[in-house]
């Protein structure tokens, strides 16, 4: 981890960044300006973390870097490595909810997009089975979605977007709606992961103390529209864990971000 | 909610038995009754005939009512599929083109709200017989089939539909992955009403082409028997019609039970 960062900081040219928006803003059809302008960078094998009120636009942000959605102007930059020719191929994307089709079986949804990208039956199935033991469910390959509890679900999820092993993870406010004994399990599953996988991850969420936990840049933006109010580095010993949640560098981190946070809810309502 | 199924659960044994043994029990005393006050009134079988005088009808024309039922069975048969494969195509047909949608949909509707037994005399003009009642039939079925589908297509997850389109999925992918699956439920659950009208579309066509001529189907047995004042063979057919229909449901709940009983809140247990 150590290493990695040191050979980041060296090159800052534009061939190390994953992700790279300039004045992206979103207008949407009913005139609401929903995003920016926006401009953001992303090295490569970075952890940022999205932070920002509901309605901010930080989803929008996600889904524009997804190409879900378009962005009504500015321009996106995504690095794809050599030789991916198959669209989504180079992101992982995982929802707010676990959004798993309910008539297959854990392993046939990990493996839907390489099926989905003509990988034939056998190697995705290997394929799907080696993803599922990443997140510890190898032996859930033959459940059904309604057969787990929502942790679970996630889990599965998390397989799924990193069954066509994308340089990009983009995860949009994923543990949301999970008990908090549960988001902390798979907050350090997650985070072993990163380290293991060295993948770049752009994580939205709405919790001050998970993107302070998980991330190595924290992106405070503002209400709608959505725009970067402040852009905090976490610096702490890798790898981090549990003492790190408990330390007192953790709180100031926390007490720092909650402040830049401040303006979006002190200030004028937007419910 | 599970330890309300937990407090319900108990008595669920007996419940059980109960919902099947109190309606056997209604239809039994009913019989009797019926039977006494046929027998103590002395009332002639071409006013209204005893259950036991049905059922001994059943059995003594059973080579005659045993065709009918065929024959009937068949023509709801021919409608039913034409029904379900006209249904579903037109469903996703109108998935696919929004265009084709607007300029057919009226149609479909216009056809379900004008009553079949009024359209039936018509196709028997048009039509050779068999095709009119299987017309008939297709007509009367087709709609529940047609707006189910159409429900289902559309009624597929925000989010899974923009996992599908991150991953490139094409048009074809998306249908058969992602849009029928979704479907299924829906298009079960119009089958099954398909199932039950089919029936009815039949004996409307054949009671309208029995009063016009030849015919072979149960309800040109009624009709038929009708004129002869022969009674308990109206009744003995009425009960075949419906035995059919009630086999017919009953088949189509099963099959829609098994195909969907992995997954479907509508096929899972209550211990869930």
């Amino acid at each position: 981890m150590v290493e990695r960062k040191t050979s980041s900081g060296v090159e800052a040219s534009l061939t190390a960044l994953a992700v790279s928006l300039r004045g992206v803003t979103k207008v949407y059809d009913n005139g609401v300006m929903a995003l920016g302008p926006l401009d953001l960078a992303v090295r490569k094998g970075d952890f940022i973390s999205l932070l920002g009120p509901s309605g901010c636009g930080k989803s929008t942000a996600l889904r524009i870097v997804a190409e879900l959605s378009a962005p009504s102007s500015g321009i996106v930059r995504v690095a794809r490595h050599e030789g991916v020719a198959l669209p989504g191929h180079g992101i992982g994307f995982v929802f707010q909810e676990p959004t798993l089709m309910p008539w297959s079986n854990v392993r046939e949804n990990v493996r839907l997009p390489l099926k989905l990208a003509g990988v034939p039956k056998a190697e995705g199935r290997a394929r799907a089975d080696d993803a599922l033991a990443s997140v510890g469910l190898a032996d859930f390959a033959e459940a059904y979605p309604r057969e787990l509890s929502g942790g679970m679900k996630m889990r599965v999820s998390l397989a799924r977007a990193l069954v066509t092993d994308p340089d990009i993870l983009l995860m949009d406010e994923p543990f949301a709606a999970l008990d908090e004994i549960t988001r902390f399990r798979l907050n350090n599953d997650l985070l072993a992961l990163w380290r293991s996988l060295g993948k770049t991850v752009i994580f939205v969420t709405h919790s001050v103390f998970e993107s302070v936990y998980l991330s190595q840049r924290v992106v405070v933006m503002t209400a709608r529209p959505g725009r970067i109010q402040a852009d905090i580095r976490i610096e702490t010993v890798e790898p981090r864990g549990e003492a790190f949640r408990t330390s007192a560098a953790y709180s100031d981190y926390c007490r720092r971000v909650s402040a830049a946070l401040a303006p979006s809810y002190s200030g004028q309502s937007t419910l | 909610m599970n330890a309300q199924a937990a407090v319900t659960a108990k008595p669920s044994g007996a419940q059980r038995a109960l919902r099947f043994v109190l309606p056997v029990v209604v239809f039994a005393a009913g019989l009797l009754a019926w039977e006494l006050v046929v027998r103590i009134r002395e009332i002639p079988p071409y006013v209204l005939p005893a259950p036991s005088v049905i059922v001994l009808t059943l059995i003594k024309d059973w080579a005659v009512l045993s065709q009918s039922l065929a024959a009937t069975l068949l023509t709801t048969l021919e409608g039913f599929v034409a029904a379900s494969i006209g249904g579903i195509a037109l469903a996703l047909l109108f998935n696919q083109s929004k265009w084709v949608e607007y300029s057919l949909f009226p149609y479909a509707i216009v056809l379900q709200v004008t009553p079949v037994i009024a359209i039936a005399p018509l196709l028997l003009i048009y039509l050779e017989q068999q095709t009119a009642v299987v017309v008939c039939a297709f007509i009367v079925a087709f709609f529940p089939v047609l707006s189910n589908t159409t429900l289902g297509l559309n009624s597929v997850d925000r989010n899974l539909a923009g996992l599908f389109q991150l991953y490139g999925a094409s048009k074809p992918q998306t249908l058969r992955f992602l849009k029928l699956p979704a479907a299924l439920p829906y298009i079960l659950g119009g089958l099954r009403i398909a199932g039950g009208l089919s029936l009815i579309g039949a004996v409307v066509a054949e009671i309208a082409a029995g009063t016009a001529g030849a015919g072979s189907g149960l309800a040109y047995r009624i009709a038929e028997s009708g004129y002869r004042l022969n009674i308990p063979r109206m009744f003995a057919a009425l009960l075949l019609l419906s035995l059919a229909g009630i086999v017919i449901y009953g088949v189509l709940a099963l099959i829609s039970h098994l195909v969907l009983r992995r997954w479907h809140e509508s096929a899972l247990g209550k211990e869930n």
